[in-house]
């Protein structure tokens, strides 16, 4: 008997004798959503009635920055604050890099080829984010999007490029509602603020071997 | 002195404990118990009702795991990916053995797993040539000291940062420095080399879904992020009883798991992985595999206290439990520590042993864990925080009473923890720290026993097998005398 045949025989005969097997509890996607995040965001219902793509946009935008996360919607800004941080050399997706040469401003050079024996000599990497999730201020990265996934992960400072005209399309307001549009990429990664660890005396430290910086720059490329 | 008459083994581990071991453990489970509390009660107007939900979700994939676990392998297939099965810790290291050497690799990195600890996979591979490198750096700091985690999400609890900073002086990652950040950036620049020289990467999985046959491994590190974007070969080792029915399940797991981990929304890294690296993506795996694990797993099934499958390792009944900070997490002898570990642990050991599985890996054996279901006050906090809503106190009384109502000798239940000549000899090992640590140090500790001074079950198991030498030792000699370049 293969092993295969030999645990899926061990696991019929332990359920055979269950007196009997729990149904799935179908559940609301709602009861999921944390108060921070509440059902009728973005549906126009709220008080007073407001921009719903607005309303996102700005869950998003305090979501991510208590995660330690930064948002940048004009790429000037980004670029002065990417000079001020002394990061003047990067890697960037090559379909990206002509327009945000240009939109980012002097002073700035981006490579659009990472070079694994040089990982160390980029202070930035810039990859397109294939959408986010504004309950949790998170940047959703698709393989098929990513143009290097060593790009968005082992510079100090990850720079995730979001269309905004994928705020509806991407920009999910609750992680239920990624969960449901998954999608057939084989590898999806949800990126919520710059990489963590508690392990020394549970102390925070940001930066342990991804990003110790994660930006989201929302704009029009 | 609440410890000065030791009527358990787990008191005198509680005993030899040191001020400051004790303190730290004590501090540091305290602060994750209320980080959680708080974002919980914050998010949730009743977080115990998602508890109680996920726990029937969980359940629910249980009592149907054939079909969910054909469906995830037919998906995973489909996807270009390869699936493997292992019964026991030997079948699934063999496993990985052999994808390692049909791609010549000769090292590998690996993301936090608990499976892996349990089957000793890193030790094993170490044994055989393969050089085998913890990346989530409470890991990394145990593996360098050749200790053992004390937690199965904040691995190196127990420790202080001189305990660390002089760890990393004596390998070699620079001198005496106990600052929280220069500790973490040394390990960072250390630690990306190694990603780049893998030949592949091996983790675990927090869940499989059986709808889309994706893997779900989080991080807040990134380190599993890293060994998929470095190397070509990605090999993860799950046990079958990580599988849901939905996707849409995942959505309401993940919202507890990180929240009872380590009071966040959502950990860092969430990864969802179905195949192989995608067309036009320069880095990351060409090659996937799925080792699905037994283990004792499907005796537990079978048990009464098929329960503790449900657990999504999240940490929350260590961080609340009174004996927890008390005594540690080597207290409990196996890579499952705490109230989950003290159910857990002698059920996986027990069908481990009863169905002539080599699986006795980093364990204890059975006869090593039999008093754990007593070392409880059966106060109940560890299911009032439980993710998953695993009735951890009327699991440990019905491992209790099976233990009265059997009769001694009996191989088949707890109740073969009855005091005998060989029980007798692993209970004076248990209730002294110092032995068991020196065992477990030499890793000869079944060696050295007598046979006739072996537990019955291991005895039983014997005469039908040839029990392999002890893997651990060759790896901690290399770990310890290995150098490390200088910084």
């Amino acid at each position: 008997m293969t092993a295969r045949d030999d645990i899926f025989a061990r696991i019929r005969a332990a359920l055979a004798n269950l007196p009997e097997r729990r149904s799935h509890p179908e559940f609301a996607a709602e009861l999921t959503y944390p108060r921070s995040a509440p059902a009728d965001i973005g549906t126009g219902s709220a008080p007073g009635g407001f921009d719903g793509a607005a309303a996102i946009t700005a869950l998003f935008r305090a979501q991510m920055q208590r995660a330690g996360g930064r948002v940048f919607t004009d790429p000037a800004e980004l670029g002065a604050w990417l000079r001020a941080e002394g990061a003047t050399h990067g890697v960037c997706d090559p379909a990206l890099q002509p327009a945000l040469t240009a939109a980012l401003g002097p002073g700035l050079r981006l490579e659009t080829a990472l070079d694994r024996t040089r990982i160390d000599d980029y202070a930035f990497g810039i990859t397109r984010a294939s959408g986010a999730i504004a309950e949790t201020g998170t940047v959703i990265l698709h393989d098929a999007d990513t143009s290097s996934r060593l790009a968005a992960l082992a510079p100090w400072i990850h720079i995730a490029v979001l269309d905004p005209g994928r705020i509806h399309a991407g920009i999910h307001v609750h992680l239920a509602d990624a969960v449901a549009a998954l999608g057939p990429d084989p590898n999806v990664v949800w990126c919520t603020g710059p990489s963590k660890t508690a392990d020394v005396e549970g102390i925070l430290i940001q930066g342990v071997h991804g990003p110790g910086e994660q930006v989201a720059l929302i704009s029009a490329l | 002195m609440p410890f000065s008459k030791p009527t358990q083994p787990i008191d005198a581990f509680a005993a030899a404990q040191s001020p400051e071991r004790r303190a730290s453990v004590r501090l540091g489970s305290q602060a994750g118990h209320d980080k959680r509390t708080a974002i919980l009660t914050e998010d949730y107007a009743d977080p115990d009702q998602l508890r109680r939900l996920a726990g029937a979700v969980k359940q629910h994939a249980l009592d149907h795991l054939d079909r969910y676990l054909g469906e995830a392998e037919a998906r995973l297939t489909a996807h270009g990916a390869v699936v493997h099965f292992a019964r026991d810790a030997d079948e699934a290291c063999q496993s990985v053995r052999e994808i390692l050497e049909r791609r010549g690799a000769r090292r590998v990195v690996k993301a936090k797993s608990m499976v892996t600890e349990e089957i000793g996979l890193g030790a094993f591979l170490e044994a055989h040539g393969i050089e085998s490198l913890e990346t989530d750096l409470g890991e990394y700091i145990v593996q360098i000291d050749a200790d053992h985690p004390s937690h199965i999400v904040k691995p190196i609890l127990h420790k202080n940062r001189r305990e660390i900073a002089r760890s990393f002086e004596a390998h070699g990652l620079g001198s005496y420095d106990d600052t929280p950040e220069v500790i973490t950036r040394r390990a960072r620049v250390h630690l990306r080399r190694k990603y780049l020289e893998a030949d592949a990467a091996i983790t675990g999985a927090n869940f499989v879904s059986a709808e889309s046959g994706r893997l779900v491994i989080v991080t807040n590190e990134g380190n599993a992020r890293f060994c998929l974007a470095a190397t070509r070969c990605h090999i993860a080792v799950v046990g079958i009883e990580k599988l849901v029915a939905r996707d849409g399940d995942l959505a309401l797991l993940l919202n507890l798991l990180a929240r009872s981990a380590t009071g966040q929304a959502l950990s860092v890294y969430t990864e969802l992985i179905s195949g192989p690296r995608a067309a036009g993506q320069p880095d990351g795996p060409d090659e996937m595999h799925v080792v699905f694990l037994d283990n004792g797993r499907t005796g537990v099934l079978a048990d009464a206290c098929r329960e503790i499958l449900r657990c999504i390792r999240c940490g929350a009944c260590l961080n609340v439990c009174p004996v927890y900070r008390q005594a540690s997490g080597h207290a409990y002898r196996s890579v499952y520590p705490g109230p989950l570990g003290a159910v857990l642990a002698p059920l996986l050991a027990q069908n481990q042993e009863a169905s002539g599985l080599g699986g006795l890996g980093a364990f204890a054996g059975f006869a090593g864990l039999a008093d754990l279901p007593r070392a409880s006050s059966l106060c109940g906090a560890c299911n009032d925080v439980c993710p998953v809503d695993i009735p951890i106190p009327e699991l440990l009384l019905r491992l209790r009473d099976r233990a009265h109502r059997a009769p001694a000798g009996q191989t088949g239940s707890p109740g073969s923890a009855s005091p005998g000549p060989a029980m007798t000899t692993w209970s004076r090992i248990a209730s002294a720290p110092a032995l068991w640590r020196r065992a477990l140090a030499s890793g000869r500790l079944l060696r050295f026993l007598p046979r006739a001074l072996r537990p019955a079950p291991l005895r039983a198991w014997e005469q039908n097998h040839v029990l392999p030498p002890w893997r651990g030792g060759a790896f901690r000699a290399w770990m310890s005398s290995r150098a490390r370049p200088a910084r």
